[in-house]
């Protein structure tokens, strides 16, 4: 982990695109604008955190913005981790994926390079969350059927309570006339 | 044969799900070239196949017996087992999310322990830590044992699964006698683990890391100079170390692409620093260095089993927090406090206060981590894991993209991909 010290440095660094840092359990965590991530993960990989651990959403019902996503970053040769963290409204939740390259200074794009670590675990969020990531390659459900309705994950979502549908009850269970 | 009129919204939705995007995209790769005489094939794979240890389905591509591409598909044994956990108190988290990766139990739990651990800050008696190493240990052999027992069918070598499942089955009863259960045995709990070793289990230990080196011995004298294996795995579906840190891989196929990483050394948690052994790394990361790495891993093991069982200090095996862990039971029939505090612990449990913490550990499959986050209650706010076999699967079209078919089973037998895991 940085140090407290080190994780305020980095903040100073990224000016406005950092909001927050919390320093907890030894754990460095560093809150930043949602339309400045991709430009935060590519200012960290620079200074080494190169390795995208794990990216996985969180539901912070009832406190606003709502979700958050996190980017836990490692730098293996310091064997150091950051962790990223973006908050999004459950009304707008959108983000920039961090899968696809961009296409560079000369062409069209902003030169993003990508992280396609990501792929499954951005589906992942999107699937569970319901953030959509723009331009993400193949932005579907990843674990619950493509026709299922709702985010499981979410807080308010409740647990149990779906009919199981088998041959017998098909009918009336998908046409809700049960 | 004309298909029959839907019988509810659900099959009409089930049959107007097309593949003609995909099929477009192919027309549109061979219609230009003026050799028509192959076509590409797309093969469903799976989720019902033995070949892809689990409910893991392929849309396979195929230009003739060659891999075009590869779209995993998965979700088929998707139980929501992070939600579960957001509806259990702490402790009881535990028996549901050692189901996750289904070879990997003791693991999955010290993912989660460890993280809950930090926010409530509790410290574990060194006894305690050393039994978990000799579990987890035991566990890596078991889940090795498996993949090696399986992999090795997946090429034709049908003994090679009985032989690992006789050693297996050792690991088994070991388990059972010192947890009471084979498998997902709830052995570790916050702050320690269950119960001590029983008397006699170390001497059973004893036996079995004399006897498992010559086992693998055995194992290696079948296969390492096995021409089928060799000409099978060698050479096949390598991966170099930098796409697959970008695609997020760790774990034995990483360092079978010579990159040293394993959280045991670099990172060391639980009690791994106290003990010697080393990191086996590959050369070219083939389906060659894929099996020896895993082979050489369960020799560091048995070596780490001995060491840890040789220097087993004394003491508790969990902590005597009554806030954190049960009192023992002879004191229930004594004690007013310990009843209330057992009473406390059962009913409501225990209370972390609010934090986020992300723990990573070494698994066998690779970095397996575990997000928990509290919000001061006594039941996770959220409790994700970060599954190896999930992430890595991500790199299994990109090894067998242009490889035979026979090949790319024999990937992914390399990758061990444990769909429980995956799915979760």
């Amino acid at each position: 982990m940085p140090d407290a010290t080190g994780l305020e440095l980095i903040r100073q660094e990224l000016g406005d695109a950092a909001l927050d840092t919390s320093f907890l359990h030894e754990r460095a965590v560093l809150e930043v604008r949602a339309e400045r991530v991709r430009d935060v993960l590519a200012a960290l990989r620079l200074k080494g955190y190169a390795f995208l651990a794990s990216l996985h959403g969180v539901d912070y019902y009832p406190h606003e913005p709502r979700l958050g996503v996190l980017y836990e970053l490692l730098d293996m040769a310091r064997v150091d981790r950051i962790s990223v963290k973006v908050r999004v409204s459950s009304e707008r939740p959108l983000l920039d994926s961090i899968v696809p390259d961009g296409e560079g200074p000369d062409g069209e794009g902003d030169g993003h390079v990508g992280w396609p670590a990501a792929n499954f675990q951005e589906r992942e969020v999107y699937d569970m969350f319901g953030v959509v990531f723009r331009d993400h390659p193949d932005l579907r459900r990843i674990l619950m059927p493509e026709d299922y309705e709702g985010n499981p994950q979410r807080r308010d979502f409740p647990v149990g309570g779906e009919p199981i549908v088998f041959t017998y009850n098909e009918s009336p269970v998908l046409e809700g006339s049960e | 044969m004309s298909t029959p009129p839907a019988a509810s919204e659900y099959r009409r939705r089930e049959q107007s799900i097309t593949l003609s995007p995909l099929q477009e995209q192919l027309e549109a790769g061979s219609a230009g070239g003026e050799d028509q005489t192959q076509e590409l094939l797309t093969l469903n794979f799976g989720p019902h196949h033995p070949a892809t240890h689990g409910v893991l389905r392929l849309l396979v591509t195929l230009r003739g017996e060659v891999v075009h591409d590869i779209k995993p598909i998965v979700g088929y044994v998707h139980t929501g087992i992070e939600k579960t956990a957001e509806d259990k108190s702490y402790w009881k988290v535990i028996p549901v999310i050692e189901r996750m990766d289904y070879l990997a139990y003791h693991f999955n739990a010290l993912a989660y322990i460890g993280a809950v651990e930090q926010l409530a800050e509790v410290v574990v008696p060194t006894r305690a830590e050393y039994l978990r190493v000799i579990h987890l240990e035991l566990n890596r052999i078991m889940s090795h044992l498996v993949w090696l027992g399986t992999s090795a069918l997946d090429l034709g070598a049908i003994s090679m699964f009985w032989y690992c499942f006789r050693e297996r089955e050792q690991i088994l009863d070991l388990f059972e006698f010192s947890t009471g259960q084979r498998m997902h045995t709830r052995y570790f709990q916050i702050g320690g683990v269950a119960e001590d070793i029983p008397a006699g289990w170390a001497q059973k230990l004893r036996e079995f890391v004399k006897r498992m080196p010559n086992s693998l011995d055995q194992y290696g004298d079948i296969l390492n100079s096995n021409e089928i294996v060799l000409q099978r795995l060698r050479g096949t579906c390598p991966l170099d170390s930098e796409t697959l840190l970008s695609l997020g891989v760790t774990g034995p196929l990483l360092r079978a692409a010579g990159n040293p990483w394993d959280l045991r050394k670099a990172a060391p948690y639980s009690a791994y620093a106290d003990f010697d052994f080393k990191i086996p790394v590959g050369t070219v990361g083939d389906n060659y260095d894929r099996y020896a790495v895993r082979m050489a891993e369960m020799y560091e093991s048995v070596k780490i089993i001995d060491q840890a069982l040789a220097g087993l200090p004394e003491g508790p095996y969990i902590t005597t927090d009554r806030k954190v862990a049960l009192p023992p039971r002879h004191e229930l029939a004594t004690s007013m406090e310990a009843l209330i505090h057992h009473f406390k612990l059962v009913t409501e449990g225990l209370r972390v206060p609010p934090g986020e913490y992300y723990n990573a550990i070494e698994g066998p499959r690779g970095e397996l981590g575990c997000f928990v986050r509290s919000d001061g209650s006594s039941k996770p706010a959220r409790v994700h894991m970060r599954d190896p076999s999930f992430v890595n699967l991500q790199a299994f079209s990109r090894m067998a993209e242009g490889a035979y078919i026979a090949d790319m089973i024999a990937t992914l037998a390399m990758l061990d991909p444990i769909l429980g895991g995956i799915d979760r």
